[in-house]
This record gives structure tokens, sequence and C-alpha cells, in this order.
């Protein structure tokens, strides 16, 4: 299994406060990897840090290619796609023009509408508004048009803030069922989640972050059955 | 009723190029929230480059064209090499660097063309157009033309093509379109080459009129910010807009209100921005921003 | 926190003690420029109140500048009133009219409320002009200079130099006193989070007015001197370009700072005289090189420089003695 993402030491800082105190970990191609842990733990800093928006010290390489020195646009040309918190939806554009602006940072653009074709497939509430203004959008339909203006990168390594974030559970298992089968089809994941339950559910490697710092990590299996984490993450 | 329908389209005519400095001025503050001062010195600064050129002995609109293209040009480094140091600065402090422009660009022109006006050629024909008794200027007709093609081409380029989608959307959300590997610095850049150009056109046009000296665009500013606030800062369309109502406004109220004279008509200018102002801040077309606490 | 406030004192006193001995050592025409540097000082401050703790944008100040030395001019060219007189009265004036215009303000943010004040700032000389009965038309009104008091041994231009001088030093220890109690940090408070201060229990809409009237006050005190000063007032020189000289003198002093405001003045008066000697033909040009990189150097104005230097200068110091963070005696407001 080759490594697709390698972190060692990051530290990442927003002025001069310091929001991560070494975090290394690495993910293998294909997987789906989840950040586990507490408001404030520094679980959308990691993101953040991989996209290169907050400043970093520490390595991060991605398909041994060093990203610290990269710009946001850089990563994204290398087929990071990140959906970050808050679904970032463009409010005033059309969700086909959301969509359509997701492909932006390919290598080589080619005829979108295959890859529209296989969005809607997933997303098929998309199609039907895909004239409307994304504002217009429910919370739902909102991540699933944050979730689908990622794939249209045609991405490698896919990040996910929060997506469970305002929905209601119903909605929220339908996405995670979407995102099993995108996975399915070889787009590596790395996950930010508060709702534990689901993400353990999804993933197969977990890390839990507390105050900046990986304070455990192992298989999503093995670290579902952990006292620590049922009794703080799981409520039981 | 003739005179009414001539003062009409005269007042569209000035219209036009208000509409086109209001554009300039809107798109640079919807993407940066400042509001570049300096745009109608650097549309003024065009146009003399364009009577340079045509004083060398090039045709009309041979020289038009390169003033575009050099406006632009100049338009996108000066976003890149003025501005960009100070991007992150608080506002006021961006506002004083367009400041700095604008004196500079008018002390520079000053200083190579002199104060001495200079009469600027319009493309169109001498002769007036004539409509059973309505007499239009052709001048003015060609004017409200030239506005409407430069507005119908903006309008299909951000609508329509990849590249002024990526624009709106850097200047909608900037955050966000970084992270779908748009270069937001460069699409603001794209944007202040792009003001430039409107601004130019208003420049080119208005010269014929208002004969060419540095301080040609300096009235006309006031009335684009009318304009800008009457269709609304936040809104292109609207400033267009508002363009147009502030140029045929100027004019009727100029003709048909006795006691205002010429000089008094800059302050129906000023009047319409404060009632604007007293009323709807953000304009006909304006929206308010609601930012969640 | 005595420790660092008397070199601050003592500074402040040196400063004073060199002022009044100037004019004993400088021309007459220098005496006068160094007048309107206290002049625009005074006039500067009072925007900074407004737009800088407070958060204000305001794009015509000028107006209340043009009010102060109006209203000065006409007391002592209609009813022969002793300019000292005129002075507060201008000043309690201009806190009426602020306050009045600080009302309809309080609905219009950033941007529109600029434009408004530009608007204002752009008809002030065609008012001026259009009240002739008063203000004496286009042709202004023409003052004399007054003469020292008590038979001192002072040229009028010595004279109101002190004059200038004294009631600068009354206002600028008014103002820190305002602005660095309780009325000032709630001032701030508006600025910075007017959501949240309302929330606090602090009633904004009141506050602002009230820094509107305070602002404009103190700019109509600078106009009022100015009429002495200059003696003489015409409408055209409260164009549109004096309040756009003000808030550069704003910005570049640094906005939210008392200090800032003479920083500024000193720019606005002589960097223009400075740009002359480097250039006959194209001296706007150099004051706009010269605009463009101040704002480069010291975007935070002037005063936010020198606070940034000194904390870089006492951090390092602290650093070397090897103690961990310490509190800097900069304050975020100076």
């Amino acid at each position: 299994m080759s490594t697709l993402l390698e972190v060692q030491g990051l530290e990442a800082f927003y002025g001069r406060t310091k929001a991560l105190h070494g975090v290394s970990f690495s993910m293998a191609k294909g997987g789906i990897t989840t950040i586990l842990g507490a408001n404030g733990a520094g679980k959308t800093t990691t993101l953040r840090a991989i996209s290169r928006m907050v400043r970093t010290t520490g390595t991060i390489r991605f398909e041994n290619e060093a990203l610290e020195r990269k710009a946001t646009e850089d990563v994204v040309q290398l087929g990071i796609a990140h959906a970050p918190e808050g679904r970032g939806t463009f409010v005033h554009l059309t969700v086909e023009e959301n969509l359509k602006l997701g492909a932006w940072g390919r290598r080589e653009r080619g005829n979108l509408k295959d890859d529209f074709e296989r969005v809607f497939a997933y997303f098929p509430a998309l199609r039907e508004r895909r004239r409307q203004a994304a504002g217009t959008l429910s919370g739902g339909e909102q991540q699933m048009l944050a979730v689908a203006r990622a794939l249209m990168l045609r991405p490698r390594l896919l990040l996910l803030d929060e997506p469970s974030l305002g929905l209601a559970p119903l909605v929220v298992r339908e996405i995670f069922r979407i995102l099993k089968t995108i996975n399915q089809t070889g787009v590596t994941i790395l996950l930010v989640e508060q709702n534990a339950a689901l993400a353990l559910d999804l993933a197969d490697h977990v890390f839990l972050l507390e105050t900046g710092r990986v304070v455990m990590e192992g298989p999503s299996d093995v670290l579902r059955k952990d006292d620590a984490i049922r009794r703080a993450y799981l409520g039981y | 009723m003739d005179i009414f329908i001539q003062q009409v389209v005269s007042g569209l005519a000035t219209g036009g190029i208000y509409a086109s400095l209001a554009l300039a001025l809107v798109m640079i503050y919807q993407a940066t929230d400042v509001v570049n001062f300096a745009q109608g010195e650097l549309a003024m600064f065009a146009t003399y480059i364009c009577w340079s050129l045509i004083n060398g002995g090039m045709p009309y609109w041979a020289a038009f064209l390169s003033t575009l293209a050099i406006a632009f040009a100049g338009g996108i480094v000066i976003e890149r090499v003025v501005i960009r140091p100070v991007e992150n600065a608080p506002i006021l402090s961006i506002v004083m660097v367009t400041l700095g422009l604008l004196v500079i660009c008018n002390s520079v022109a000053g200083w190579i063309w002199t104060y001495v006006q200079k009469p600027f050629p319009s493309p169109f024909p001498a002769n007036p157009f004539k409509a059973g008794n309505i007499v239009l200027g052709a001048h003015d007709l060609g004017q409200i033309e030239v506005t409407l093609l430069v507005l119908l081409c903006i309008y299909l380029f951000f609508r329509f093509t990849p590249l002024g989608l990526a624009m709106r959307a850097a200047a909608h959300n900037p955050v966000s379109s970084r992270l779908v590997g748009i270069r937001v610095g460069w699409m603001l850049a794209l944007g202040w080459g792009l003001a430039a150009v409107f601004g130019a056109v208003a420049g080119m046009m208005v010269a014929p009129v208002l004969t060419l000296e540095p301080n040609l665009m300096g009235g006309v500013q006031i009335y684009a910010f009318a304009a800008a606030t009457l269709g609304g800062f936040t809104s292109p369309g609207g400033a267009v807009l508002g363009g147009f109502i502030v140029g045929v406004v100027e004019n009727l109220v100029g003709t048909y209100v006795s006691f205002i004279g010429t000089e008094l008509k800059f302050t129906v200018a000023l009047a319409m921005i404060i009632v604007v102002l007293l009323v709807k801040p953000t304009g006909l077309f304006g929206s308010t921003v609601v930012k969640r606490v | 926190m005595s420790a660092s406030r008397l070199p601050r004192i003592i500074g402040l006193l040196a400063l004073l003690v060199v002022g009044c001995a100037l004019p004993f050592v400088l021309s007459n025409f220098r005496l006068f420029q160094f007048s309107q540097v206290y002049i625009y000082a005074i006039a500067i401050l009072g925007l900074n109140m407004l737009t800088g703790y407070n958060g204000q944008f305001s794009l015509g100040h000028g107006a209340f500048y043009a009010v102060g030395a109006y209203v000065s001019a006409i007391m002592m060219d209609r009813w022969n009133i002793p300019y000292g007189w005129t002075i507060p009265v201008a000043g309690v004036l201009c806190l009426i009219v602020g306050f009045l215009f600080g009302l309809p303000a309080l609905r219009l943010e950033g941007l529109y409320l600029a434009l408004a004040t530009f608007s204002l700032a752009l008809a002030v000389p065609q008012i001026l002009k259009y009240f002739e009965h008063w203000t004496g038309g286009s042709q202004g009104i023409v003052l004399s200079k007054p003469n020292a008091p008590f038979g001192l041994s002072l040229n009028p231009d010595q004279w109101l130099y002190f004059v200038t001088l004294g009631v600068l030093v009354l206002l600028f220890w008014l103002g820190a006193n305002l602005l660095k109690g309780r009325i000032g940090r709630a001032i701030v408070a508006i600025r910075d989070n007017h959501i949240a201060a309302e929330a606090m229990g602090i009633n904004t809409a009141l506050y602002k007015s009230l820094v509107f009237g305070v602002s404009a006050a103190y700019t109509g005190v600078a106009g009022a001197l100015s009429a002495s000063v200059i003696a003489y007032v015409a409408p055209d020189s409260f164009n549109v370009f004096l309040s756009v000289t003000l808030l550069i003198g704003s910005v570049i002093g640094g906005l939210a700072s008392i200090s800032g405001a003479v920083f500024g003045a000193l720019f606005i008066q002589f960097v223009p005289n400075w740009a002359q000697d480097i250039s006959k033909a194209a001296p706007w040009a150099i004051f706009g090189v010269f605009l463009i990189g101040f704002m480069y150097l010291m975007p935070f104005g002037i005063a936010g420089g020198i606070r940034l230097l000194w904390i870089r200068a006492t951090r390092s110091r602290v650093q070397q003695e090897g103690r961990s963070a310490v509190p800097t005696q900069a304050h975020t407001t100076t």
C-alpha cells in the first residue's frame, strides 16, 4: 500500500498563536482516514495546513512532493480538493457555475459533460437545481454541492471538513453512503468530523487530536472498541 | 416633445460615460472594498496617450484600440506593482495609495502634455442626424453605441467565459476561489485592467465634448460616484443603469428647471447622492450585506 | 506604571519648552507655518476621534473647519467680537452641528458615510457663496490679526503662535483624558464590534452622535483659529481638497492615535513645500510619491510605525534578558 500523504512534525500558526504542536501521520492511497477531536483540537487547522491556508513548519509530502513552499492554488493543481468548513459555496453563482469552478484547478481541462453526469449520478437533487443560485439550496444540498464541486477536480485526495455540521441525520447518512461509493472509485478521503459514530463507521483509520497533538491513532475497528474513546466521543 | 427627446438622447450619451466610469469603480469596489479614487485620472491619462498616438499619425480607431490595450496592461501593472504591497493594509491606507495615484497621474499628465486645452477628435460625422423634427448629434449617438457595445462585450465575457466566471468568483469569495485553484491575485489584476479599459472608453468619448486637459475627468468622476450610489455599489448592472439615469436627469433638470443653470447642475449630482443615501443607502439594485455575528 | 509615564511627561514638557522658545528664534513666516501645523493638528485630532477611534469615515471634515472659520470671521467682522470669544463659540456651535449631523449618519456605514460626507464637502464652497449676505460671497471676508494683549512685546504672528499652541495643549490634554478613559474604551468598542458594544449596555447611538459632535467641535475650533492666523476667509479655501487633506493627515499620522495628529499635521503642512523644492514642474507627483511611500512603510501611520519599532526594540531586549513573554509597555491606543 503506497503512502499518499505524509505529515511530519507539523506546527501551524494563526498569527503568533500555535494551533498544532508537532502533528505526524501518514495516509495510504485509497483509504478513508478520519481525524476526530473536540472543538478547538486542531482538526480544521490540519486540513488548512495541507491546503496551505495557514503558516506552518514541518513537512508535508503528497505523493513524495513537498507541499511546504506551495500556494493553495498549486496544491489544488496537484489533485487535492478541499471542501471547507461551512461548505464555501459561491452563493451568488448557480449550481452549474459552482461545479464548473470545481474543475478550474485541473491540469487537463477536457470535456466537463462526463464529470457533470458523474456528480449528478451521485447527487440527483443537484441536477434538478443546476440553474438555481447556490445560496437558495438547503443545507444538505449545499453540502452535496461542496462534495460534488470537489469531485469535479477529479482529485486524488479529498479533504472534507465536518460534512455533517448542521444537517439532519437522514441527510448525513445519505452523504456518508455516497462518500463510501466515491472512495471505492479510488479517491482517498481525509475526513474531519465531530460526529464520531458516523466517522468511525466510514473510515478505516483514525487519528484523535487533542489541543493540537495526536494522542491516539489506529484502525477504526480497534479504536471503536477502546473504552476511553467510547466514553468521551461515543457517549456510552 | 422634440426637445424632450433630444435632451433624453443627449442625457443617455453623457450617461453612458458615467456608466462606464461607475462600472470601473464598482468592479474594483466589489472585489476589494476599496474605492479607486484614481479611476478618473487614469482614464484621463489613457485619453492623452490616445491623443499622442493620433497626433503621431495613427488613424482614430487604431489609436482607440491600441489605447484600450495599453490601458488594460497599465491597469494590471498598477495593481500588481502599486496596490499589491498594501493589499493587506487597512482600507483607508489603500485609499491613500489611490489618492497618491490620483495626484501623480494629474501632475505627470500636466507635466508631459501641459495644461493647455487640446481638442480631441470625434470619430463620428459632424453632421447631425435628423429624424423628422428631431435633431440628434452624431457624436451623442455614436457615444451611446460605443458604450453599449463595450458593455455588451463585458457582459458576455463575465456571463459566458470561464475566465469571467473565475473573476466573478474571486470577487465574491476569494477564500473558496483559492480552494478551487483560482489565482485570486491575478484575478484582481485583471479586474483593474478591465476597469482601466472602461475608464479609457469614458475618457475618449468625453474628451471631444469637454476638450482634453488634465482636469478632464474631475467632474465626470463625481457624476460616476452619483451613478454608482444610485445603482448600488454592489451591483455592476445597477451602476450602469444608474449612470444612464444620472445622465438623463442631469440633462432634463438643466433644461427644464429654470434656476439650475449649468453651474448648479453639479449640485444635482450631489443632491442625488444625499437623497439616495438617506432613503436607501445601498442604491436601487444593491443589497445589504448580512453579517453573522 | 508610573515608571513608564515619567519619561513621557518629561519628554512632553521638553517639547513644550522648545515650542515656547521658537517664536524668539524663527522668522514670522515660519511661525505662521507652525501655527498652521498646530491648527491642523487640532483639526486632525477631531477627525481621528471620529474615524480612527470610532470607525465613522468622514471625508467632509473641511465643512466643520469652514463653519468654525466663518463663525469666527463673521463675529469679528460684523459684531466686532474679540477673537478670543469667537473660538469657544465656534466650538460649541460645531458641537451642536456635528451632533445633529451625527444623527442621520447613524444609518450610514463605511462607504456610504464616506460618500455622504464627501458630497457635503463638495457642496461647501457653493453653499458659502450662496449665502453672500453673511459670508461676503466669493470675495470672502478680510480680517486683521489681533495684537498681543497686556502690551506684551510680541508681534501678532508671535502672539497667535502662542495662542494656537496654548489651545493645542489644552485640547490635546482634554482629548487624551477623554480617549484613554471609560468613554474612550466605549468609543473603540463601538468601532470594533458595535453589536457587542450595544449588548454590553453602551448606548451606541448616543455615543456615536456625541463623538461626531466633539469631533466637529475640535475641527471647528481649528477653523476659528485659522480665521485669525490667516486673517482671511474665502469659500474656495474650504473645498473638498481641504477635507481630503485632513484625512490624509489623519491616516499618515496614525488614525487611532493622539500623537499621530501632530505627525499628520507636520506632513500636510511641510511635505507639499518639500515637494515643490524637489520638482517645480510636477510637485504634486512628488507629494503623491511621498504619500504612497509612507503607506508602504507605515500602513498604520507614523504613530503606528513608531509603536511597532518600540515593540520590536523592547521585545528583543526582553528576550535577551531571558524572560518569558512579558507585556510590553506599548498600549493599543496612544
